[in-house]
């Protein structure tokens, strides 16, 4: 009787989601704009993927085809050919994860002593690195050139790490999130007789670590593409990051054959933060857009 | 009693100092050598004609802000920073909100089709520019071939300076626009759906509705995304390098600086009067942007 009487209630909904009128507007004007615009986006990235593995003369055509039909490799070989590539993406590697080990570790620390270390004056102390969040790094480049040349970190990896180092919104992304901590928390362990470092590294930061893990991706993915300033401070091929080795190859494959070796360099460069972004894009999205949704 | 509390006092606020140091001073360290200081240098060097590595220079006070805001190509570089600012920023936001209004349909699959729509925002700018000029060669890329399809031929997209900028403008667009259609996505779902109800019932249409309600309820999310998509736009850097290596009518304000302090002329000075307009300019408009955060958050 009762189940009856649910069937008969939600069959009115069940029909409408089913009804002709309603699947219709779905898909022309839900689905098919959707696809639009997802094409839009996907489109350029496939045609880089499917370029990357033809061979020239399927690049250099008048009359491209959608897949290669010869499908081969040797454009991966030749971006490794003209640049030291295994060297080059090491370098990448080891700039972006040892530069955002140490912005997250130093974001962390500052954060934490802007909140939870009274002293006088740090409100002051954090609207100055609030200030430093608005200088856009390009204008700090050419000082940044001639301190790093002196203290003899041109062409040289820790070059390229060294004055991105100091983060101001690492530490103001993470000292929003300390405020919102409660007090008894910090209470509670103060009266265990713990330090500062202990609160930090045993209350603090593990309750914080999907903002900590929001932080240090936005970090990653930001190092990773980083391009002008390790450009500026690069010279040698085998110092240089990924972006920069790309910036050199397109400098040498100048014919327009060419395309097929600068796709596949596309990919080399792409395809890790596309594939990083896939699996945790909940978190990056959150940090990149923070501070619009208030 | 009274002295022991507050020798105890003391003690902790000595200890305080020194945790502090330990905990903020390296990065507050970093800050002010490499943003800090490199503000005051640059100010002092915007007066001086010194090409780079010379041992030598001459001071010459204005001149280099005079160049900048009056010589003919001062002028152009900022014919082509606000072109290509306000094209980025008005083609990205509308075509977004666009995108946006479209995935805000309650539809299966919506929320994979906003990640994959956000994504050209976070690669490679030297990936991204790579793929666009495959793309737009005017003799084997996919434009060209489409246009032959209509019988036409492909413009000189590389060599005619407007079209270059148009070019890199239509780029930068497409990596940017995914950004804003996320985060005018989350405004619009802040839209209470009974004001909404209630338009229709009153018989306004889906355009109507649009322009009476939701545009407006927008606003706050309009106004903080131009801020932040001219503030992207004017450091604008990597597509306009990898797609005209040595700057052709798209000289943008990065770009020349990049140019003038490490291309072929190596004007340090020339190059760090630009920086500092720059960093004025950029700071101007994010302190109007934070006073009027300000303000939304009181009134609301």
């Amino acid at each position: 009787m009762t189940a009856n009487a649910l069937n008969v209630a939600e069959r009115p909904a069940w029909r409408q989601a089913l009804s002709r009128e309603n699947i219709v507007s779905t898909l022309f004007a839900g689905y098919v704009p959707m696809i639009l615009a997802l094409l839009v986006v996907a489109l350029p990235l496939l045609w880089m993927v499917v370029a990357s593995f033809k061979p020239i003369s399927e690049i250099v055509t008048m009359d491209p085809s959608l897949l290669p039909k010869n499908p081969t490799l040797e454009n991966y070989g030749a971006v490794a050919d003209r640049v030291p590539l295994a060297r080059v993406f090491l370098n990448s590697v080891v700039v972006t994860f040892i530069g955002a080990a140490i912005k997250v570790f130093l974001a962390i620390t500052t954060a934490y002593a802007l909140v939870f270390i009274e002293v006088p004056y740090r409100n002051a102390i954090f609207l100055g690195i609030l200030v430093a969040l608005m200088v856009p790094p390009e204008a700090a480049m050419l000082p940044n050139f001639l301190s790093i040349s002196a203290i003899g970190g041109r062409d040289t990896l820790w070059g390229i790490i060294l004055p991105g180092l100091g983060t101001a919104f690492g530490t103001f992304m993470l000292r929003q999130q300390f405020k919102t901590l409660p007090a008894e928390l910090m209470e509670a362990a103060e009266l265990d007789g713990a330090g500062h470092w202990r609160r930090l590294w045993q209350i603090v930061a593990p309750v914080s670590l999907p903002t900590i893990a929001t932080v240090a991706l936005v970090i990653i993915v930001n190092e990773w593409n980083n391009f002008l300033w390790p450009l500026v401070i690069i010279d040698s091929p085998d110092k240089m990051t990924l972006p920069v080795g790309l910036n050199l190859l397109r400098s040498i494959e100048t014919q327009t054959g060419s395309y097929g070796v600068l796709m596949a360099g596309a990919v080399i460069v792409i395809a890790p933060v596309l594939i990083v972004f896939a699996a945790l894009q909940r978190y990056i999205v959150a940090g990149l857009t923070q501070g619009a949704v208030k | 009693m009274s002295v022991v509390s507050k020798r105890d006092r003391r003690v902790k606020r000595s200890r305080n100092y020194f945790w502090f140091i330990v905990f903020a001073g390296p990065n507050i360290a970093l800050i002010l050598a490499y943003i800090y200081y490199p503000l005051l240098a640059n100010l002092y060097f915007s007066t001086l004609d010194w090409r780079l590595g010379a041992r030598t220079a001459r001071f010459v006070g204005a001149d280099n802000y005079i160049e900048f805001f009056s010589s003919r190509s001062g002028v152009e570089v900022w014919r082509v920073t606000i072109i290509f600012t306000l094209a980025t920023v008005i083609g990205s936001m509308v075509l977004g909100l666009l995108m946006a209004l479209v995935l805000n349909r309650a539809i299966p699959g919506r929320t994979a089709a906003r990640t994959a729509i956000f994504s050209p925002y976070v690669l490679s700018g030297v990936g991204v520019g790579l793929i666009w000029s495959f793309i737009f060669d005017p003799r084997i890329g996919v434009l060209s071939h489409f246009l032959q399809l209509f019988g036409r031929q492909s413009p000189e997209w590389f060599l005619d300076r407007n079209l270059a900028l148009v070019m890199v403008i239509l780029v930068y667009i497409w990596k940017n626009l995914g950004y804003c259609a996320v985060i005018y996505l989350a405004g619009l779902q802040s839209i209470p759906q009974d004001l909404l109800e209630a338009a229709a019932i009153d018989g306004a249409g889906p355009i109507r509705r649009f322009f009476t309600v939701i545009l407006p309820l927008l606003s706050p999310t309009v106004f903080f995304l131009s801020i932040a998509m001219v503030l992207s736009s004017m450091q604008a850097f990597d597509i306009l390098r990898i797609m005209t290596p040595t700057g052709n009518g798209t000289n943008s304000i990065v770009f020349e600086i990049y140019l003038q302090s490490f291309g072929t002329y190596q004007r340090a000075g020339y190059a760090a009067a630009i920086s500092v307009v720059l960093f004025v300019a950029l700071f101007v408009i994010t302190a109007i942007q934070m006073r009027f955060v300000e303000r939304k958050v009181h009134y609301a």
